[in-house]
């Protein structure tokens, strides 16, 4: 991002002018907040501009996100630690982990007055995957049976033949195919009901979205673009995420070393994104009210089978020399100041089921000697070919990633001594663009955020043969079949293992490298107290009071 | 001078369909499908992403997109971004923010370079001319950015005189410490612009007669001097007006004031055509028109101009 860099020249002149002389933020206020706090207090948190009207199946973003997540509440939902909890849902049975009964709760309202019901499921998601309706989460549905002719182009179907309303509180879903996380992702907002009205005019309700869930719009247009959003508690609202103040105000910012000014000035009270230019001093000008907290997110780098020196037995060991030439833990800690964790495998530490030493982790290793060996292994089987030398592709418009991949660049050059650079695209979208039609010319980061509590949720979408994110182009039987059993299986315990042996085929092969596992670095603002981040690095907005 | 007038906003026409073409071509260019930043990082499904390139004209070449957005331009309709919003309703709420900000920078500029200008210009040599100079040298060398963040960091963090921010409302009052950033390096060149213009007119015969003819200075100053110099800085600062308005993108984002240049920016890194060249074209008509009230406002500072 254009902005952080300056921000960096800005400490060098703000630290010339002040000479070190007090600057530690706000001025601490130290009078003892009653434990519990001001339940009244309206919070204002950080955001971004909703991409799309805020109907849950267009919305694929996390500014969009954030907003939905509170004024919706879906069958299940995700605690603190990521534990799937019933939030709507009554109870969600099943005997084959491919035919599922759910029962809602009784007397659950949406804020309009209208109840809700197995068909304010059953027509989101039948709305959700037609793709006449070109929702950008249509893919969410495709386990479900009658996905395929739903979502085909140019179709005009537009139920999906897997779900059945048996009354008003009961619905049934048959999937394609047995999958045993299925419930864990409905959570996720692609999964959350709408009211009756809600589709006759989408766009309307998009502006202006009725919910569910613990907060609603203050009022009609409280969607101000690009300024701010402002929520209320919604009063009949029983649940587990019951709001502990009074509202949350998405304030929208264009970056977020603008953000950092406005709290430490306490003018915004919840930030949950340092800026990269203010890592090094955040703690120190926040003290006690900075959180460092993983959460479900990853960054690797694909490597795509189709570039000339990566693929067949010598790609394999080049791959793996690659890896282990990447020094984690010291870039983590020079360039992220230990707001990243080195990696260990594909998925995220937060998530159930997640194993730091299966085996394959040492290939995530720095190992300069081993790195070098295999490397001249690779050689003799088949000679690099330095005309084609390896770019990491990173995207330059957004996210500071100059500064690691340049880094890890070095790592890589010092080790195996091979010609390889940075290459910033302009654009997310031209990056993007030559993933998608398999045009790339080097490697790509790829970062990867959970969408819902689940292993499958890192390794379906991305290396699964043929999956919509699988930028690397990789293809094995072995780990299709592994992911697959892995689906199939009777509980969500049993299916984590044969996730992880999958995953250990992932670990020899190296699709993708990855590399650190995300911390989400936040702060919050001499206002407001009980501020604590989620499984997926968003702040838990309804537990934040004011002081 | 009618006649003038009106010749003046025919030639706008050809300069809007320039100006289209040229902007709506040069969004075509950019590499990228404009449908993968739509999609984000999880791509859609092919499905979807017909859907999509359909909904926006995206599959059609480049000829038949121009035309039809001409042809929405033509019937009152710039149609909408990739968010589905209405493109006018999003100048429409944008545009009074960046004019508040741009005209109180403009304001600014103008009243502090030419009253500074001016001191400076009749005490050449002196401490206070010395010293502008080598300030206003100081402020144009320095990037806006840092000048933004300093004064951000400085007044609202430090001093708390102010919102490091600005909120949704943009009062007058929260855009003080803004439209001073954006207008501090203009602030400069007119300055120096005065300056120059005075040290000559200074000199000048007339201004010798006027004093000869026993005029108070202070007539002589403001009508002879003044009055005669403004020429070049009048140029400046209307052509400064339209930059302004574009070019307060750093600004914008720093402040996070929700106005024209970010709109823009956002919309060029979404490949947003339709935007980007309403936008463009919006601002290339606000800068031909702000040269055209320059263009006449000569013709009152100086009778010896004359339009026919």
């Amino acid at each position: 991002m254009r902005f952080t860099r300056n921000s960096r020249i800005l400490s060098v002149a703000a630290v010339a002018v002040f000479a070190l002389s007090a600057c530690g933020g706000g001025g601490g206020s130290t009078d003892e907040a009653a434990t519990g706090g001001n339940t009244d207090a309206v919070i204002v948190v950080d955001g971004s501009e909703p991409q799309n009207p805020l109907i849950p199946t267009s919305t694929n973003e996390v500014g969009g996100g954030a907003v939905l997540d509170l004024i919706f509440a879906g069958l299940v939902s995700y605690d603190a630690d990521g534990k799937v909890q019933n939030e709507v849902a009554e109870s969600i049975e099943t005997e084959d982990a491919q035919n599922y009964t759910i029962t809602l709760k009784e007397g659950m309202t949406f804020t309009n007055g209208d109840p809700v019901t197995a068909s304010s499921f059953v027509d989101a998601w039948n709305y959700g995957a037609a793709a006449k309706n070109a929702q950008l989460s249509s893919y969410f549905f495709e386990s479900i049976e009658g996905y395929a002719e739903a979502s085909a182009e140019g179709s005009t179907v537009t139920e999906m033949s897997g779900l059945k309303v048996v009354d008003d509180k009961t619905f049934t879903v048959a999937l394609s195919q047995p999958e045993s996380d299925w419930p864990q992702r409905l959570g996720y907002s692609a999964f959350y009901p709408l009211p009756a009205d809600a589709l006759k005019d989408p766009k309307a309700f998009g502006e202006n979205p009725v919910g569910n869930g613990p907060y609603k719009f203050a009022a009609e247009g409280a969607w101000k673009h690009n300024e701010q959003i402002e929520l209320v508690p919604n009063e009949d609202y029983e649940g587990p995420q019951e709001p502990k103040n009074g509202g949350i105000t998405f304030k929208i910012y264009q970056n977020d070393t603008t953000a950092y000014q406005d709290l430490i000035s306490d003018n915004l009270d919840v930030l949950k994104t340092i800026p990269t230019s203010d890592i090094k001093n955040f703690k120190n000008d926040l003290g006690e009210r900075s959180i460092e907290s993983p959460y479900a997110g990853n960054q690797t780098i694909a490597v795509p089978y189709y570039l000339k020196n990566w693929d067949g037995e010598a790609g394999k060991l080049r791959r793996q020399a690659l890896s282990m030439a990447i020094n984690r833990d010291e870039i983590t800690e020079v360039i992220f100041n230990g707001g990243r964790e080195p990696a260990k495998e594909f998925t995220a530490p937060v998530l159930p089921g997640f194993e730091e030493d299966l085996p394959g982790s040492e290939n995530l290793e720095y190992n300069p000697e081993k790195a070098k060996e295999l490397w001249a292994e690779a050689e003799k089987l088949e000679p690099y070919d330095a005309s084609e030398p390896l770019t990491i592709g990173y995207n330059a418009d957004k996210g500071d990633h100059k500064t690691w991949v340049e880094a890890l660049v070095n790592s890589v050059k010092n080790t195996l001594g091979i010609e390889i650079t940075g290459k910033p695209y302009a654009t997310f979208k031209e990056a993007r663009t030559e993933a998608t039609e398999q045009t790339l010319t080097g490697a790509i980061r790829s970062g990867w955020q959970a969408d819902y509590p689940s292993l499958y949720n890192f390794l379906g979408p991305i290396y699964a043969t043929g999956a919509g994110s699988n930028d690397s182009v990789y293809t094995n039987e072995e780990f299709d079949k592994a992911l697959k059993e892995g689906l199939a299986a009777e509980s969500v315990e049993e299916g984590n293992k044969a996730m992880n042996e999958a995953q250990e085929t992932l670990l020899e092969d190296l699709p993708a490298i990855p590399l650190w596992y995300q911390v989400a670095q936040g702060g919050w603002s001499n206002n407001v107290d009980n501020v604590e981040f989620g499984w997926n690095g968003v702040p838990l907005y309804h537990a934040i009071t004011g002081k | 001078m009618t006649w003038y007038v009106s010749r003046r906003f025919l030639q706008l026409i050809p300069v809007f369909l320039g100006a289209t073409l040229l902007v709506y071509f040069l969004v075509f260019s950019l590499p990228g499908d404009a449908t993968a930043a739509i999609c984000g990082e999880r791509g859609c499904t092919p499905a979807v992403v017909t859907a999509l390139r359909e909904q926006y004209n995206l599959d059609e070449p480049f000829w038949i997109q121009y035309l039809l957005y001409l042809k929405g331009v033509l019937t009152f309709d710039l149609g909408t971004n990739f968010s589905g919003r209405p493109i006018a309703v999003i100048i429409a709420e944008v545009f009074p923010t960046t004019a508040k900000l741009a005209v109180m920078a403009l304001i600014f500029e103008a009243i502090f370079g030419i009253v500074f200008g001016l001191i400076a210009g009749l005490r050449k040599g002196k401490l206070f001319d010395s010293t502008v100079l080598v300030l206003s040298l100081v402020v144009i060398a320095v990037p806006i950015f840092v000048l933004g963040f300093l004064m951000q960091f400085l007044i609202g963090v430090k001093l708390g005189w102010t919102n490091p921010t600005v909120s949704g409302d943009a009062t007058v009052s929260e855009l003080i410490l803004p439209a001073v950033v954006l207008g501090l390096v203009s602030f400069a060149y007119v300055l120096r612009l005065t300056r120059t213009s005075i040290l000559e007119n200074v000199k000048a015969d007339y201004v010798r007669t006027a004093t000869a003819k026993g005029l108070s200075r202070k007539r002589v100053v403001v009508v002879h001097i003044l009055r005669n110099s403004m020429i070049p800085v009048v140029t400046f600062l209307g052509a400064d007006l339209g930059t302004l308005m574009g070019g307060a993108i750093v600004t914008e984002g720093i402040f996070n004031v929700n106005g024209v240049g970010l709109t823009l920016y956002r919309a060029v890194l979404n490949g947003d055509g339709p935007t980007v060249v309403s936008i463009v074209t919006f601002l290339i008509l606000i800068f031909c028109l702000a040269n055209l009230l320059v263009d006449l406002l000569y013709a009152w500072l100086d009778p010896r101009i004359r339009y026919a």
